[in-house]
């Protein structure tokens, strides 16, 4: 059953847009799913290497902001050299946002060797602010606070299939759902792989991990490239998606939510940002015909602190655990995150 | 040149908010080693208290600024009370994430109480500038200066120089010894934290009437505060005064001379910097360990 459960989660979702009459929450469930790869991806970072990134939407929004431009073409004045650029596909621009948003991550990752715990998080938060006031400000590349406007969808296609523009939203849905699913497999293979287990050797017990002959460095910047580059790619699909994008895409607040996913659905398990993501992508759209923004942000506060109170491991391994404690065969068939657990467990 | 000498009398005066501001926060970041993302919040707690003493019920302009400094006091402590305190001794991520969740909150909740409209709050000051040679301030901004100045001295004296401060220092150096010693460390804990939260709410209450009040103001005060308090080492009290000094003239040479957009990104700037080339702080005293 278990082992099933993921197919019939891609099976069930993959369903939902013949029988959705809700325009509306179509849309909703589209934009959620773009925050559910970004959650996934800080995921990787504080999840399995324990590296709290704060400015985790410096590259959601540079994966935007570089999609969006190779796109749509620019052309800047940079120290009296004139550079223009053409217009370039769509699919182009978000490989150009995933890597560069990728090479963020191995700056930020390299930082994350010299500065650990708090510093980190308040490096990640000066990183994000920078690249937001540098968004606001460089009105010739970004158009500053009025915003990039009419940003194409993705074209894909082959010259033997012929090429389809994604202007609906069942077909961004269907981009977002294969995004997820192969992000997922590459997550649960490379947690799952000697460097997966290096990572989570990291973050449980640093001096034992190093003195074993694990190189911090490599770890923690491997970490980061792809955690940034997967947030990028996030990015990417939100610009061609929304077609229009502004500074704030850079709002604390995004990166906030991200982190509430992550931490409320269970930090390092594979399903928590997927479970997290769903519960706060949608619980938006549910409150917002009874409650003003601010009254719903004040829910969102007093649930982080009550998740903190009561679920500190966050929904899924809650829920694990007491499969495990209901059925007791359930805890010989997984025992990866049986171990992961019960050391989590010791430490806190 | 005149204008360098308006630049820095300006970064002089924004300087003692910053540094009230940072030694708030490097008591708490410092000493406490809490990550206090809702130090901004009482910022801006300071500001619309600030505001609702002044303007609303129009108290007089420095009675509100004792008010709103009690106000921030008081709310330190019921953060202390209500979610640290249960959380003693839980790692930094926990004590992290049970902040940044206050922080959402608070701001939230001013929004909602007071709107999303900026207040100001008009001084009863003389409005024509003192003028000294090329310079000239304002007087609301020469008091800002002023009342800065006898709070950062209070400050210090009450850490460096009364029983309390001694109970305060011995308590974050080894707790176990000084509640052995006879000190209520449970009290020590919720003073030290409302005594930051109130420097912090000072700040707030004294560039309210300066700039515009509004729900957000609180954001960019958090992180400035521990750009000070990264600047000059953690918990080092001088080191912070002198950091907010430093960060005011950073942010007023980076807006006067590169571009008045990214006056806000010295901060994070510095931040960035002095972590990577010196992350124990600029004034940090060698550190004894065991």
């Amino acid at each position: 059953m278990k082992r099933l459960l993921p197919y019939i989660a891609v099976a069930f979702f993959a369903s939902v847009p013949l029988w959705l009459q809700d325009q509306y929450f179509l849309h909703t469930l589209v934009v959620t799913g773009i925050f559910v790869i970004a959650a996934m991806s800080l995921n990787l970072l504080l999840g399995y290497t324990g590296q709290l990134s704060l400015g985790h939407v410096a590259f959601f929004g540079i994966g935007a902001y570089v999609s969006a431009l190779t796109s749509l073409g620019f052309s800047v004045e940079i120290f009296g050299l004139q550079i223009t650029h053409e217009p370039w596909p769509a699919v182009i621009g978000v490989l150009f946002g995933t890597i560069v948003a990728g090479l963020c991550g191995y700056v930020i990752g390299k930082l994350a060797f010299r500065v650990r715990g708090a510093y980190f998080v308040i490096v990640t938060i000066s990183f994000a602010e920078v690249v937001r006031l540098v968004s606001l400000n460089w009105v010739e590349l970004t158009n500053g606070p009025l915003a990039l406007p009419g940003i194409p969808p993705l074209t894909l296609g082959f010259e033997w299939t012929g090429y389809a523009t994604l202007w609906g939203k069942a077909q961004n849905y269907y981009v977002v759902l294969a995004t997820i699913v192969l992000a997922y497999i590459l997550i649960k293979r490379l947690v799952n792989s000697p460097y997966g287990r290096a990572m989570i050797a990291l973050r449980e017990n640093e001096t034992l991990a190093v003195s074993v002959g694990i190189s911090v460095t490599k770890y923690l910047v491997l970490a980061a490239v792809l955690s940034g580059a997967m947030a990028g790619v996030a990015g990417g699909l939100y610009a061609h998606y929304i077609q229009i994008i502004d500074p704030m895409i850079f709002m604390f607040l995004n990166t906030v939510t991200m982190v509430i996913m992550v931490i409320t659905g269970g930090k390092g398990t594979l399903a928590g940002p997927l479970v997290g993501g769903l519960i706060f992508g949608i619980a938006p759209v549910v409150l917002r015909s009874y409650v003003g923004p601010e009254v719903q942000w004040i829910l969102y506060g007093l649930l982080m602190i009550l998740i903190v109170f009561v679920l500190p491991q966050g929904i899924v391994p809650a829920i694990e655990r007491w499969f495990t404690r209901k059925g007791g065969s359930a805890s010989a068939s997984k025992p990866a995150g049986l171990v992961l657990e019960s050391s989590k467990g010791a430490r806190s | 040149m005149d204008q360098l000498f308006q630049h820095l009398v300006n970064a002089l005066i924004m300087g003692g908010t910053y540094a009230l501001l940072g030694i708030g926060l490097t008591l708490i970041f410092g000493i406490m080693r809490i990550v206090n993302f809702t130090h901004g919040e009482l910022y801006a707690l300071g500001a619309y208290m600030m505001y609702f003493f002044a303007t609303v019920l129009g108290l007089n302009f420095f009675v509100a600024i004792a008010f709103a400094i009690v106000a921030g006091m008081a709310m330190g402590s019921v953060i202390e009370f209500t979610l640290l305190r249960p959380k003693r001794g839980a790692d930094i991520d926990t004590t992290m994430l049970l902040m940044i969740g206050a922080w959402i909150v608070m701001q939230n909740a001013e929004h909602l109480i007071w709107g999303g409209i900026a207040k100001s709050i008009p001084s009863p000051l003389p409005e024509a500038p003192l003028v000294i040679g090329p310079v000239s301030i304002s007087w609301l901004r020469v008091m800002v200066l002023v009342v800065s100045v006898v709070l950062i001295a209070a400050t210090y004296f009450l850490i460096n120089r009364t029983k309390l401060g001694k109970a305060m220092r011995a308590t974050f150096q080894d707790g176990g010894t000084a509640a052995l010693m006879g000190v209520n460390v449970n009290a020590i804990y919720t003073t030290t934290f409302a005594l930051g939260s109130g420097l912090g709410a000072a700040a707030g209450a004294l560039l309210g009437p300066v700039f515009v009040v509004t729900p957000t103001m609180g954001d960019l005060a958090s992180l400035k505060a521990f750009a000070i308090v990264i600047l000059g080492g953690l918990g080092n009290i001088t080191g912070a005064a002198i950091g907010g000094f430093m960060l005011a003239v950073a942010e007023e040479i980076g807006a006067g001379y590169i571009s008045s957009g990214y006056r806000d990104a010295m901060g994070f700037l510095i931040i960035i910097i002095v972590l990577l080339f010196k992350p124990t702080g600029l004034f940090a005293r060698s550190e004894r360990i065991g």
